[in-house]
């Protein structure tokens, strides 16, 4: 009746595990309780769940990714304190078999369920304002990426109570991850999520790729995008080109675990360095899908905050796009060890070493950009001069494992563990929250905590050091990644450095949610009249704040670089068109309807119940269809509306 | 700081035709989708080129492909994408019977590749070379049955398609549905051709 779920799935013996789940269901049944409380149901319906406004899709992109870090988080902290104890012989308190769920649950929600909602949220929210659009191009279509994209992240945490997570690390090596070693669901839960998110995932991609391509505001060529844009152009490209790898990878590992086929078996042929290859050549690509447009934030701070044009904008793009090229050709240097031989490690070692080039040409652009300018010290500059510190030598350390040789003695040490989190947080979240800052009072009207926005920074900047520094060090002296205990005496005080930092680092995590908190109690003193509280160039600060639903009043034409900056320093006005009528895509429920029967016949294919799996998945199947079935008229907003509008959220101008 | 609002941008004149752009983008979209739709099928096929050899002990290349019944299903796919090609021509030059007609044959071409595809596939799982005998099997029935689903899902759109005309008539939306419909239907064809040559063509060589 219920597949392989048994009342032994859940784990009601497990203290750790059974706390961490009361907490979880006390705080969704208080969320709950509060919105029928206030009763915001209604509300929460046709202003969020339904809405297919592109600014609010990237809100709750962003607030998923918030919430998935403390996640990721409570298990990183979870770590750090269980190598810090346990040596000499003492077990620690967590058991080998919750401890390797943990950092495989680690690594897969950082990666995908924060790093990647986080940035696509971002890219969703400022690329259309950038470039003068009134939406994306498939606005329906974005809410059913976001939706899916939720349900996927919504899987591993039934995992906590339901069954078990993944114990194979975040990439699910075979042949671990083949049925005969690990039986149970967990590779199972991890498969399922990550092809469920995946097409949200390449379907915001699609729709992100033809939205900058073909929805710019007239006038606007190409080498007239602002920088974030062509960084979020080269990214929803890979997202486009690496992707489908993943879907059809796990796809095989699936068809391995469930039909027993033999893709990666150690049996009837299989090839387990397949998955390797296939899956690094979706995972490289991946590192740069997040980390390029952060290097778009960084590039639109810096310029604004040092109020000069970016320095070097055709080299910045041009090295954008080396980067997306390079980014496909260097998947081997995840498995030098393999033992491809001399030659083919040489090819992807160099390779690896040229990506230093396009990487170094921003780096000194940004530099650059600084020089001479009259730079003013907010919370995202703080970002991002610490991301150049930061970066830059992960950046090192990673070419340093770019040698095959060097990469023979530090493959899967704490040495490699230390250089991606140092490139990751580095450059992915602290871009992520530079942008956060950045952006905000776009979104909301308001300013964040100045006060508090710099307090976080210090807080994960510092806490980074403390908490990865050690672990360059634990690397040279030989510890290997994914170790549950350890019985050196001399790394321990290094473990326990670690473990420091980690703490450091969750006080900016909470202090993130103390500074949203108090921001919003204080908004009254943050507002944000102009619609542009930080000196912008680029167009999503011509709009008043919060943008209203259709962005732009009356569409732009532009006529350069930094359109809004080149108009502000002309001084020019131009006598406004009248208010004209604007249509908006109407609401719709289907992304979350096709993301709720995804979760349902997700957790069917999980636990093989055949019954509810063929339904659900057929269900959302036909909620699709009937999408395209249903003739949807636009919403026309009237003149006076859009006048009325305007002028609520603008008042002090005519 | 002093008030800024936007006044001071020059706008787009005449104002901007946002129905002409959406109809553009639904086809660029589309095109960008079937890439990444293409490497999908780029992964499966280097799948199956490096397993092609890994048919520990059982049944070879050779040995399981019957070259007849293959050519006849290419040529009932090549055929069909003739004649979606003539459905596309009839829908622009706006003749509804024409149009049925050819998309109704296109309908049942498919359908009949993919008949003779479900009995290929019978049979060799009953010789006992299913998907689980070897590597190889693996590679080539997900590669194989990755582009039947495919097909399966191209029938499904011809049924909607119909459903869509008799209900709308002509339309914007329906030229933009069946301008996608007819990319997904050729590439389809593309992508089979790549499975026709490789897989059955060099992999019916000992």
């Amino acid at each position: 009746m219920f597949g392989k779920l048994t009342l032994s799935a859940f784990p009601l013996d497990q203290p750790i595990i059974m706390g961490t789940i009361a907490v979880l269901i006390i705080g969704i049944a208080g969320v709950l309780g509060l919105i029928t409380v206030l009763r915001r149901w209604k509300w929460l319906w046709v202003e969020w769940i339904t809405t297919v406004d592109h600014k609010r899709v990237g809100i709750m992109y962003i607030l998923l990714a918030l919430v998935m870090l403390l996640r990721g988080f409570s298990d990183a902290i979870m770590m750090r304190m269980q190598l810090a104890l346990a040596h000499g012989g003492h077990p620690g308190f967590l058991p080998p078999e919750h401890y390797d769920q943990v950092f495989s649950a680690h690594g897969t929600i950082m990666i995908f369920f924060v790093a990647m909602p986080f940035v696509v949220g971002l890219m969703n929210f400022a690329v259309p304002l950038q470039i003068g659009a009134r939406d994306v191009a498939f606005p329906v279509m974005n809410s059913l990426s976001f939706w899916l994209t939720a349900a996927g992240a919504l899987l591993p945490n039934i995992a906590l109570g339901v069954g078990e997570f993944a114990r194979t690390g975040w990439l699910v090596y075979p042949p671990l991850s083949e049925l005969p070693y690990s039986p149970g669901v967990g590779v199972d839960y991890y498969l399922v999520a990550l092809q469920i998110s995946g097409i949200g995932t390449l379907l915001s991609g699609i729709n992100l790729v033809t939205t900058i391509l073909k929805c710019r505001a007239p006038g606007m060529t190409l080498m007239m995008m602002p920088v974030f844009t062509w960084c979020a152009l080269a990214a929803n490209m890979m997202i486009v080109a690496a992707f489908p790898i993943l879907t059809g990878t796990f796809a095989m590992l699936m068809l391995d675990r469930y039909l027993g086929m033999h893709f990666f078996t150690n049996d009837a042929g299989g090839a387990p360095m397949m998955f390797l290859n296939l899956i690094w050549s979706w995972g490289h690509p991946e590192v740069y899908i997040l980390v390029l447009p952060c290097f778009g934030v960084f590039s639109e701070v810096i310029s604004t905050f040092s109020g000069k044009p970016l320095f070097g904008y055709r080299s910045m793009v041009v090295a954008t796009m080396v980067i997306t090229l390079l980014a496909f050709v260097t998947w081997l240097h995840h498995f030098f060890t393999m033992g491809s031989g001399a030659d083919v490690n040489a090819f992807f070692g160099i390779a690896t070493m040229i990506i230093a080039i396009p990487t170094g040409v921003k780096v000194f652009n940004w530099l650059f950009t600084m020089y001479g300018g009259q730079i003013r010290f907010e919370t995202p500059v703080l970002w991002t001069i610490g991301f150049m510190i930061t970066f830059v030598i992960g950046g090192m350390t990673g070419v340093l494992m770019a040698v095959p040789p060097n990469d023979f003695l530090l493959h899967n040490s704490l040495f490699l563990i230390a250089h991606f989190h140092n490139v990751i947080i580095g450059a992915v979240i602290f871009g992520s929250f530079a942008g956060l800052n950045y952006w905000w009072p776009k979104a909301f009207g308001f300013t964040l905590h100045s006060g508090l926005g710099k307090a976080i920074f210090w807080c994960w900047f510092v806490g980074f050091w403390l908490a990865f520094m050690p672990l360059y060090i634990l690397g040279f002296l030989g510890m290997t990644r994914r170790m549950n205990h350890t019985d050196n005496p001399l790394w321990v005080p290094y473990l326990v450095a670690a473990a420091i930092g980690a703490c450091i680092i969750m006080t900016g995590i909470l202090l993130q949610f103390v500074q949203i908190a108090v921001s919003i109690r204080q908004r009254r003193y943050h507002r944000d009249m102009t619609g542009d509280p930080w000196g912008g160039r680029t167009l999503e600060w011509s709009v008043p704040s919060p943008a209203p639903s259709y962005n732009f009043a009356r569409i732009p034409q532009v006529t350069g670089l930094d359109a809004w900056w080149t108009q502000k320093a002309a001084g020019r006005t131009v006598t406004p068109p009248a208010f004209e009528a604007i249509e908006t895509p109407r609401n719709s429920p289907i992304g979350f309807i096709t993301a709720f029967f995804a979760v349902v016949g997700g957790f069917g294919v999980i636990w093989h119940i055949w019954w509810l799996a063929v339904p659900a998945v057929i269900a959302a199947l036909a909620a699709l269809v009937t999408s395209s079935w249903r003739p949807r008229g636009e919403l026309i907003l009237s003149a006076d509306t859009v006048a009325r509008t305007e002028r609520s959220l603008r008042p002090r101008s005519a | 700081m002093t008030t800024l609002d936007a006044s001071r941008l020059p706008f787009a004149d005449p104002p901007h035709d946002r129905a002409a752009d959406r109809l553009g983008a639904t086809g660029f979209g589309f095109y960008v989708y079937l890439l990444s739709d293409a490497i999908l099928f780029a992964s499966l096929f280097a799948a199956f080129a490096v397993l092609h050899r890994a048919t520990a002990g059982g049944p070879t290349g050779p040995e399981v492909f019957k070259l007849p019944g293959v050519l006849l299903e290419t040529a009932c796919l090549l055929v069909s994408s003739f004649t979606c090609g003539l459905a596309m021509i009839a829908a622009n030059a706006g003749r509804k019977l024409a149009l049925t007609g050819f998309l109704a044959i296109t309908f049942a071409l498919g359908a009949a590749f993919l008949g003779l595809e479900v009995s290929e596939f019978t049979r060799m799982i009953a010789e006992g070379a299913g998907p689980d005998r070897s590597a190889f099997l693996s590679g080539f029935f997900t590669l194989v049955g990755a582009h039947g689903l495919h097909i399966t899902v191209g029938l499904a759109w011809i049924l909607i398609l119909f459903g869509q005309l008799w209900r709308d008539g002509f339309g914007p939306g329906f030229s933009r549905r069946i301008f996608c419909f007819s990319l997904f239907w050729h590439v389809l064809d593309v992508v089979w051709i790549a499975i026709f040559t490789f897989v059955y063509l060099i992999g019916s060589q000992p």
